[in-house]
């Protein structure tokens, strides 16, 4: 159930000049998160930017003896919310709603877990691989990015014991090209008795490759899909994205409550 | 204190409704918000079957407000009585369903489907949807398709019938007008404003649609005008709604003329806004010793500034 608390913001790490890490101070919301929920967030109470705009939780803070204590953000700097979002100060009060939406289905082992990651779309993996490796699965991270310096958290994720893969468009670190190219090599090469999990969030052309990618393997796919939102709460259905239906028919569902994990192979790729 | 309005038959506890569209159907918010504590709840609007909707971008943000167009997907209306009603009855919601049609027929038939329903309280009439070639808008921007829809469904219903407004017509008192005498019980306004927004890198309209309808706190005062405007013109009583987003612009539509209000975009950016609309209210009737806030009701001082 969710809830909306206007959350203290504790912490802001800027990782570059487009990407910062935003802690609030959020115990509800981050006893009840489950890896892949998200939350409404909004910082200031101005009217321009009006609305709220979705974020997947990205940590889970916690206090010294592992009380849930709040929750951070992985923004990107893209458009007026996102720069307040970047530009705020400890101290500052965020309107915060959540959690919200259907998180990831967590393997077991013997199946591995197998995340693709493109860009901010590393948000809700951070949880997701805590969840995995809690539970002694074998995680591997898939990460693509521009450049180097756009790559993050590479240690938080060698700590918690995944296997990392990393591309770069530039080839400044792991292999040049896109995150796809390795996917689909260690896809190939994988024995189809060993199952795997592969779980992608990025941008739309890495999800639709993605879920392509593990279709042409027949490995399933979970996505965390991105949709402009406007309330977060299945209130204003602008979020929709559409899926095969029980009717065999595509239908427009709303990613905010049906979603924002959704299984790869239903949906349609425009 | 006294918050109970009165619309045509039904009495509401308060006078603020979730809007239309902005509210799913209703049980989406059921988990965060006591919905018995509305006045009331119009859902999504429906239309005999079902609809997809536009795809997607179907909103973009414009200053102090949002452009929208959904493109009314819904579950139609015999789902809606299935698997929605229950639920809301349950709840003790006070239901006002937004109804929706391409033709005169299909809103009486639609109607006459709801009144036979266990749970719905009045009928709002979707005249005035902006985004969707073939249902509503073409009845809502001529006067007699105002008249035959309003007429058509007052004959298949003893619910209340309310028409809602469009904004997007010369005069909207003459539509106002048109309504009470088809026999409407009640009319609502403002729908959304008409409207575009365009990228100017790539030169396309923002949302798949083209245009879209416009809402938020950025169209207000023109809302207040037109609620104030129907106000002098009819007699039966006017739902305001049109980027209400505090207490004060509730007061400020109920001023104005409207015996209730509705509140949509507002409730995006804070779901839980009702409880401190209400206090709002309160708090308001207390300090100027507003016993009824039904006496509020077009009370606008017309006397010249001194």
């Amino acid at each position: 159930m969710p809830v909306d608390v206007a959350a203290e913001i504790v912490s802001n790490r800027a990782l570059s000049g487009d990407y910062n890490v935003l802690g609030l101070s959020a115990p509800g919301i981050a006893a009840a998160a489950q890896p892949g929920q998200f939350v409404m967030v909004k910082v200031g109470g101005n009217r321009d930017p009006l609305l709220r705009r979705p974020f997947s939780i990205f940590e889970v803070l916690r206090s010294n003896d592992g009380t849930p204590t709040g929750i951070t953000l992985l923004s990107k700097r893209i458009g007026p919310s996102t720069t307040n979002i970047y530009n705020a100060q400890p101290g500052q009060l965020a309107a915060c709603l959540g959690p919200l939406g259907r998180p990831f289905t967590v393997v077991d082992t013997p199946t591995e877990a197998w995340m693709v990651a493109g860009g901010v779309g590393l948000a809700p993996f951070a949880t997701l691989a805590h969840a995995l490796r809690t539970r002694n699965v074998k995680t591997t991270l898939f990460y693509g990015a521009r450049r180097a310096v756009e790559l993050f958290y590479l240690d938080f994720f060698r700590a918690l014991g995944v296997d990392l893969v990393l591309t770069t468009e530039d080839g400044s670190a792991g292999e040049r090209g896109r995150i796809i190219a390795p996917l689909d090599r260690m896809l190939a090469s994988r024995p189809d008795r060993q199952p795997v999990m592969v779980y992608a969030c990025g941008p739309e052309g890495m999800l639709a490759a993605t879920a392509r990618t593990a279709a042409k393997y027949s490995r399933p796919c979970q996505v965390s899909v991105e949709r402009i939102m406007g309330c977060g709460m299945g209130g204003c259905y602008s979020c929709v994205v559409p899926m095969l239906g029980d009717d065999g028919k595509f239908h427009h569902v709303r990613s905010c409550i049906t979603g924002p994990v959704l299984p790869a192979d239903q949906i349609r790729w425009d | 204190m006294d918050l109970s309005v009165q619309i045509g038959s039904l009495r509401l506890k308060n006078p603020l409704i979730a809007a239309s569209g902005c509210f799913g159907y209703g049980v989406e918010y059921a988990d965060l918000v006591d919905l018995s504590s509305l006045g009331g709840v119009a859902v999504k609007g429906l239309f005999l079957n079902e609809r997809e909707g536009h795809p997607a971008p179907r909103i973009v943000e414009t200053p102090a407000g949002m452009l929208n167009a959904i493109g009314l997907q819904g579950i139609g209306v015999r789902r809606f009585v299935e698997e929605k009603l229950p639920e809301l009855r349950a709840r003790n919601v006070t239901v006002i369903v937004n109804v929706c049609g391409t033709t005169v027929d299909e809103y009486a038939e639609v109607s006459r489907i709801l009144s036979d329903a266990d749970g719905v309280h009045a009928i709002e009439l979707n005249i005035s949807c902006p985004n969707i070639k073939e249902g509503g808008i073409q009845f809502g921007c001529s006067l007699t398709g105002t008249h035959d829809v309003v007429s058509a469904v007052r004959k298949v219903t003893r619910l209340p019938v309310i028409p809602k407004l469009t904004p997007n017509v010369t005069d909207v008192p003459s539509f106002a007008r048109a309504s009470e005498d088809a026999g409407a019980d009640a009319v609502s306004l403002v729908n959304t404003f008409l409207a575009m927004v365009l990228d100017v890198e790539t030169r396309r309209p923002s949302i798949s649609n083209g245009m879209g309808g416009l809402s938020g706190p950025a169209i207000r005062p023109i809302a207040v005008r037109m609620v104030y405007e129907c106000r002098q013109t009819v007699k039966i009583p006017i739902v305001g709604m049109g980027g209400i987003a505090d207490a004060r612009d509730a007061l400020e539509f109920m001023i104005a003329g409207a015996t209730a209000v509705q509140v949509g975009t507002a409730n995006f950016v804070d779901p839980l806004i009702w409880g401190k609309l209400l206090d709002g209210i309160r708090s308001y009737m207390d300090r100027h010793n507003i016993a009824r806030i039904s006496d509020i009701v077009g009370t606008v001082n017309d006397h010249a500034h001194p």
